[in-house]
């Protein structure tokens, strides 16, 4: 058979072809059917929140930080609760990382604050001294891409029925909601009102008169993606 | 192999010879600077405050292993592709106008493509995903260059005049088809600018796929780029330069065979290692280390392969540089494909994922395996490419040792750095608390940097000895005759 095979490319390819895809039929199929619920608490990004996201993604902090905690002792210890499926739902794209040069940050919300990211995000080994981080000075001045977010939400709610704008189960048992302007003037402004609390626990002048004039820095978005992983 | 005299046009191979040496370098130049940033973060400042944006390490890190990926890799791919293919195959791409043609866009396009993908990245335009970061009109365009080398295989197949498909046919056979599948799937996106209405960024476009629906999508796609780029295509050069540079026979076709049916059968499964530990189906998981295991025996079947077919030979390792290269990729490729799968153990990689333990897998297989055998293959094709013989002999004995010792620093420094991170990681003092923070653990590596960044370093220079060879192999080596290009190059001392 592999000798008539080898005579035959084109049927050489089907075979190649049909050997190399069963595994992936079986293994992605099944999994996607079953598309990853949300689990209680778990609720999509603000407009703030989603700039900040895509500076960290353009940063690829992820070459340096995972953002999933593995179910061991030490992982939980260091970083808290173990990463479950559904906390990941509304993450387009998925950013778990594949190096740890720098601790996790999956939950990096509950023990760091906003004044402690603004110095160290300036200068990391002057906080952390033996630091190898870069530091992210430019970000205090250049300005978040708000209408980009903005339209990924549009197009998130539109593709993918992400619910915006409906009570989701909060944790404590109540209701969260996340609004979703209908304009994009709206938008922008839920976002600097997000954002001018952010910066009010901030020093730095350059951000200060950035939002005293509407604009929003990339570091106040980041920090606002930062806030939030729990 | 070939009996009747026919002339080959390598046109098209010189081009993606030159562009293999010039993104190696550029390439490999950047995963210098990167390492130099871990063990002195001040070079992330390299070209002043003012630049920093674009000098800084998560900026240049997808630009590294994209330009070594799909920049040196594939154009050595491609390469060997215009060479291989028309000699197994017995037809000269100049009996074929459309092949011509198609081919000259082909390269052109992806030198378009390799522009626009340097000044995206070096902005931040991302899609986020390791290996498949490209935005999504970039996306387009290599969907079509790589369409456009599907229609080269098949083209030339369709013309040729040997009926039997040469091993190392298979194997460009099955990269082609497996990247193809692979790299659209797991790009499907939406532009959001489209989507929304004509808002923000034209070059943004948000997953197909969430969470660990995404994760599991890429790591099918991230684990198969390595197989089917890093792996299978290479598998095809060294079928074909080992055997005509040694003048040896293949050792077993039944072991070819073998090897590679069960590389295509089990690659895929292996997928599930890279996600251990995480929120995938623990079955998933299982199946990944398990077929892991298993992926030693096609790996190591083509690797025993090629050893055997230098046996009685042996005196040639000895005194052919490019055998040397050969030889050592390919125990490069069964020290990896050891290694990988040891990894790919669950309680080991407990203690691997996450650390610079992986990070030195990569680049043995990378640097010992990918980078050793195109640089053998592309020294193979000079003096019959250019009709010239290799300019020096010392500077490629040099080069080679040169390299050899790059190789071992890095690996030796990054498992040593990766397995005391790991366990300083996990350590608890007697009390039950962790035993030291993770500012401990970085600077603990520090050392280990630094030899990583100078093992780079002095693998880089091979880089540049090979590059100035190959120039002057091109511009002034002596010219040699056809009967001088039977098996073992010709080469000045
Ligand atoms: C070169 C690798 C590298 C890159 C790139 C990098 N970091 Fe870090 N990061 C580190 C290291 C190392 C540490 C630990 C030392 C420290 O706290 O500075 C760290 C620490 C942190 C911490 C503190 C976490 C904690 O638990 O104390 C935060 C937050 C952080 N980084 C955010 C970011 C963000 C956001 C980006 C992208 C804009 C980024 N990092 C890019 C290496 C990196
Ligand atoms: C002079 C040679 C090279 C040097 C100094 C170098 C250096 C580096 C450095 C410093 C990193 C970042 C590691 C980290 O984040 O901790 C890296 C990552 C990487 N390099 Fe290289 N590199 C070289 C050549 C290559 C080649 C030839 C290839 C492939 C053909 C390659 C493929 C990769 C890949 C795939 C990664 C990402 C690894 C991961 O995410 O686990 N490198 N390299
Ligand atoms: C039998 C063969 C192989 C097996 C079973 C294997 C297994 C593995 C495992 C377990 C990981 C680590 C995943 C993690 O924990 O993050 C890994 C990473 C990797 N391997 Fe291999 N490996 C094999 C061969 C190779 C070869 C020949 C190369 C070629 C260069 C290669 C390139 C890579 C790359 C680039 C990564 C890093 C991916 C990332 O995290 O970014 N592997 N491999």
């Amino acid at each position: 058979m592999f000798h008539w095979l080898e005579k035959h490319p084109f049927f050489f390819a089907v075979g190649v072809f049909v050997v190399f895809s069963w595994a992936g039929l079986i293994m992605i199929l099944p999994t996607f059917t079953k598309a990853s619920q949300p689990l209680v608490g778990t609720v999509p990004y603000t407009t703030l929140e989603l700039a900040g996201r895509h500076i960290y993604v353009a940063n690829n902090c992820s070459g340096c930080h995972s953002q999933l905690i593995r179910p061991f002792k030490n992982e939980t210890d260091r970083y808290g609760d173990y990463a479950k499926s559904g906390e990941f739902a509304y993450d387009r794209p998925f950013l778990w990382g594949s190096k740890r040069t720098g601790p996790d940050l999956m939950r990096v919300g509950n023990y760091r604050t906003t004044d402690w990211h603004e110095n160290h995000m300036k200068d990391p080994a002057g906080i952390v001294p033996g630091s190898i981080m870069p530091a992210y000075r430019w970000m205090f001045t250049k300005l978040a891409d708000l209408d980009t977010a903005y339209a990924e939400q549009l197009t998130v709610q539109a593709a993918f029925a992400v619910p915006y704008n409906k009570p989701l189960p909060a944790k404590d048992g109540g209701t969260n909601m996340v609004k979703l302007a209908d304009t994009l003037e709206g938008a922008k402004a839920s976002a600097l009102a997000e954002a001018r609390t952010v910066a009010a626990d901030m020093k730095d002048q350059d951000v200060k008169d950035l939002i005293a004039q509407g604009e929003v820095p990339e570091i106040v978005a980041l920090i606002a993606y930062l806030n939030r992983l729990k | 192999m070939e009996n009747r005299p026919l002339e080959y046009d390598y046109t098209v191979a010189k081009l993606w010879m030159i562009s293999a040496i010039v993104l190696g370098i550029v390439g490999m130049l950047i995963g210098v600077i990167l390492a130099w940033q871990l063990a002195f973060p001040g070079v992330n400042l390299l070209l002043g405050e003012g630049l920093a944006e674009y000098t800084s390490f998560g900026r240049l890190r997808p630009l590294h292993t994209d330009a070594v990926i799909y920049g040196f890799t594939v154009s050595g791919i491609m390469a060997t592709w215009y060479y291989v293919g028309q000699r197994v195959l017995k037809v000269s791409m100049a009996e074929s106008k459309f092949l011509m043609v198609t081919a000259k866009i082909q390269f052109w396009l992806y030198a378009i493509g390799v522009v626009l993908i340097v000044v995206s990245l070096l902005f931040g335009l991302s899609q986020g995903k390791e290996y498949a970061e490209f935005i999504w009109p970039i996306d387009i365009a290599i969907v079509i260059i790589w369409v456009l080398w599907g229609v080269q295989i098949f083209g030339l197949i369709g013309i040729r005049r040997e009926k039997t498909i040469y091993i190392s046919i298979w194997y460009y056979i099955a990269s082609f088809l497996a990247v193809s599948a692979l790299y659209i799937f797991n790009n499907m996106a939406i532009p959001t600018y489209f989507a929304s209405g004509g808002i923000g960024s034209i070059f943004h476009s948000v997953s197909m796929y969430a969470g660990t629906n995404d994760a599991l999508v890429q790591w099918w796609f991230g684990h198969n780029a390595v197989g089917f780029v890093l792996t299978v295509p290479i598998i095809a050069m060294i079928y074909y330069f080992l055997p005509k540079e040694s003048g040896q026979a293949i050792y077993s076709y039944k072991l070819s065979l073998l090897a590679f049916w069960g590389l295509v059968f089990t690659y895929v499964w292996a997928g599930g290692h890279h996600l251990i530990f995480a929120t995938t189906p623990d079955w998933m998981q299982t199946m990944g280390s398990v077929f892991s295991v298993i992926l030693i025996l096609p790996s190591w079947g083509s690797a025993i392969n090629m050893l055997l077919t230098m046996k009685g030979e042996w005196n040639q390792v000895a005194t052919n540089p490019l055998i040397k290269f050969m030889v050592l990729a390919s125990t490069f490729y069964m020290f990896s494909t050891l290694e990988g799968p040891i990894q790919a153990i669950k309680s080991v990689n407990a203690l691997a994922h996450f650390t610079e333990w992986i990070v030195g897998h990569v680049h043995d297989g990378a640097l010992g395996w990918v980078v050793f055998m195109i640089i053998a293959a592309m020294l193979h094709m000079a003096p019959r490419v250019y009709g010239r013989e290799i300019y020096s002999k010392s500077l490629l004995n040099t080069q080679f040792w040169l390299q050899t010792l790059g190789v071992t620093l890095y690996f030796t420094s990054m498992w040593i750095a990766g397995i005391t991170q790991g366990m300083m990681w996990r350590a608890h003092d007697e009390f039950g608390n962790l035993a030291y923070s993770f500012i401990d653990s970085v600077i603990a590596l520090e050392p280990f940097y630094i030899i990583r960044a100078v093992g780079g370093t002095i693998y880089l220079i091979g880089m540049f000895i090979w590059a100035y060879n190959m120039y002057k192999t091109a511009t002034a080596g002596r010219r040699v005759e056809a009967n001088e290009l039977q098996n073992t190059s010709p080469m000045a001392s």
